[in-house]
């Protein structure tokens, strides 16, 4: 091979690990504005002098926070829902997905539960027949409307079924045969030798429940009941109709709207800080669950 | 045979088991699934809360008729039509180009650590997301400095008809063109690295082996990933816009969801927002069962 040919190969791998870590840059520096922001003065803020380094230095947005009640109460309601609706989807997803991993011959009945599950993921009777429904069990302002109508994540049993699905027969014989009911295989066995496939779902469980704001937008009426994404999202609307109602930059300089960028993107920082807590624990293992997931015969 | 005996009896029993296992989860369905379905009957009405779905009067298709005779639902539609479909192609072919592209990092610590960070944004809620995105396009956001710098104009990103949707689809494909890299990346991971040695002694160059070989493939999976995506064509993603949008843009910005939300929800038109959620259901699942139909035909797999 000519040296001419390397030199073009190396530049051509100079270049795509270039555009590589760009994208990485793209992905990442937004969302590090935001944290750099977060502890700047209000005014560096306003003045829009802040980049990728804090201007001078403050923690003075996250002392705010800690005064800010309703935050903590918000952040509150969002881990309990998370405790909440982990636990009730993972005892759920467990039990489904077991039976439902047999053959038809094994489990008589399985295709009429499965067709029962994908009708319901199929076909919903949308946003306002929920409400309505959630309304006339007295639910409304309730943890239970943020945890109940989410309690079986169709896709998760899907996934955990095919996980089961191949775990070896053996396994399960030797269990039977030293007198195991279907529970205990389930929990002795199954549970055990699945724990990436569980990763993943609890994972998929966590990230959702804690990210989703609109369930607590409709099912609750007062705001102290706003689990913390409702909450801060209530918040963002405010500071984008201030954005749109000042058609220059003159206008937006107002007190009440620094004070508020700044705040909120502490704000968002710490309800982040939960997920990028998991999120390494859990990042080993979604790359395969997903790969499972996504790919059936 | 004592044995086998005995096997039989457990398994007797553990039918019922089996049974036993799947009522908890099917019970939730049936009261948060299907007891919403039966709801849509609301839809065929002029629905009173005070009379409750049993007592209010039928008025057939009056709701749906309204919803076709509206003014702006055809923007709607076309809204989220255009929207959810370049969601979908930009989205794969960014993803695509990702995955070939990572795939040539040979260095362990760049892989790891790219692919650490552009799977991040995927897992954050477009409420923090939209903060973001806000910072970046307001009048006085980094991006228009950036445009400032090169002397070009500013733009109202977030209250322009005609910036609104690329902002939309550009901020879309910047979340989860990482994520969705994953299901690329293990097609490419899978291909037989002899075709490419065979190829290297043909002396191919790099781009020839990512055309002739890489891309053919991942062509299955590509397939089978678009086809599936069909589904979503009317679900052009609520929380996003929810999170961005504003009355200036409602005209390029409103979707089926958003719409049913508005009109439905906060309007307290419950009849005629569950006609506009029932249009929507019956037209996502038509859409899925092609997706289905068209995935066994061309792809050999199923989606359900």
């Amino acid at each position: 091979m000519s040296y001419s040919a390397s030199l073009k190969d190396r530049m051509g791998r100079f270049v795509i690990y270039a555009i590589v870590i760009l994208l990485a840059l793209i992905c990442l520096l937004p969302l590090w504005n935001i944290v750099a922001i977060s502890f700047s003065s209000s005014e560096a803020v306003s003045a829009n002098a802040v980049g990728l380094l804090p201007v001078k230095f403050t923690t003075a947005a996250y002392s705010k926070i800690i005064d800010d009640a309703q935050f903590w109460r918000s952040f509150g309601i969002s881990v309990l829902r998370v405790a909440l609706s982990l636990v009730l989807n993972m005892i759920l997803i467990v039990l489904m997905a077991y039976p439902l991993s047999k053959s038809k011959r094994e489990f008589k009945g399985r295709n009429i539960y499965m067709n029962i599950m994908i009708f319901a993921m199929l076909f919903s009777g949308g946003m306002i027949p929920s409400y309505l429904l959630i309304k006339n069990l007295d639910m409304l302002n309730t943890i239970w409307s943020l945890v109940l109508p989410g309690a079986v994540p169709i896709f998760s049993v899907i996934l955990v079924m095919n996980f089961f699905a191949a775990v070896p027969k053996a396994l399960e014989e030797a269990a039977f045969i030293d007198g195991a009911n279907a529970l205990q295989v389930l929990f002795k066995v199954y549970v055990p030798v699945s724990i990436p496939a569980l990763a993943t779902v609890s994972l998929f469980s966590i990230v959702g429940t804690w990210n989703d704001f609109f369930s607590g937008l409709i099912y609750m009426t007062k705001v102290s009941n706003y689990p913390l994404m409702t909450y801060i999202q209530s918040l963002n609307v405010n500071i984008a109709e201030l954005l749109q109602s000042g058609t220059n930059s003159a206008q937006l300089s107002n007190l009440t709207e620094i004070s508020n960028k700044n705040l909120n993107a502490a704000k968002i920082v710490v309800a982040v800080i939960p997920l990028l807590l998991i999120y390494p624990l859990l990042q080993k293992y979604f790359v395969t669950g997903i790969v499972v997931g996504s790919v059936k015969e | 045979m004592k044995q086998e005996k005995y096997k039989a009896r457990n398994r007797l029993g553990t039918g019922a088991m089996y049974h036993m296992m799947m009522l908890p989860g099917i019970l939730f369905l049936l009261v948060f699934s299907y007891i919403p379905m039966v709801g849509v009957i609301t839809a065929f009405q002029d629905y009173v809360p005070a009379k409750g779905m049993f007592g209010s009067e039928f008025v057939g298709l009056k709701h749906f008729i309204y919803m076709f005779k509206l003014p702006d639902i055809g923007q709607v539609i076309s809204n989220t039509l255009v929207i959810a479909i370049a969601k979908i192609l930009l989205g794969t072919l960014m993803a695509i180009i990702f995955s070939i592209l990572l795939n040539e990092i040979r260095f362990k610590f760049v892989k790891k650590s790219v692919q650490t960070i552009v799977y991040l944004p995927h897992f954050l809620s477009w409420v923090v997301l939209a903060s973001v995105v806000v910072n970046m396009f307001s009048l006085d956001g980094s991006v228009n400095q950036i445009l400032a710098f090169f002397g070009l104009e500013n733009i109202n990103f977030l209250g322009s008809n005609t910036w609104f949707q690329p902002l939309i689809i550009g901020t879309d494909v910047w979340k989860e063109f990482g994520y969705s890299s994953i299901v690329y990346l293990a097609a490419i991971t899978s291909i037989d690295p002899g075709l490419y040695e065979a190829a290297g002694m043909d002396g191919a160059s790099w781009w020839r082996k990512v055309w002739h070989i890489t891309l053919p493939g991942m062509l299955p999976i590509i397939l089978l990933m678009g086809v599936m995506s069909l589904t979503n064509i009317l679900s052009a993603g609520f929380d996003q816009i929810y999170n961005l949008y504003n009355p200036v843009v409602y005209e390029s910005g409103d979707i089926l969801d958003t719409y049913v939300y508005r009109i439905g929800l906060v309007g307290r038109q419950y009849s005629f927002g569950t006609a506009v959620g029932l249009f929507k259901s019956v037209i996502g699942i038509v859409l899925l069962l092609s997706a289905n139909e068209l995935a066994k035909k061309y792809t050999d797999r199923k989606i359900f």
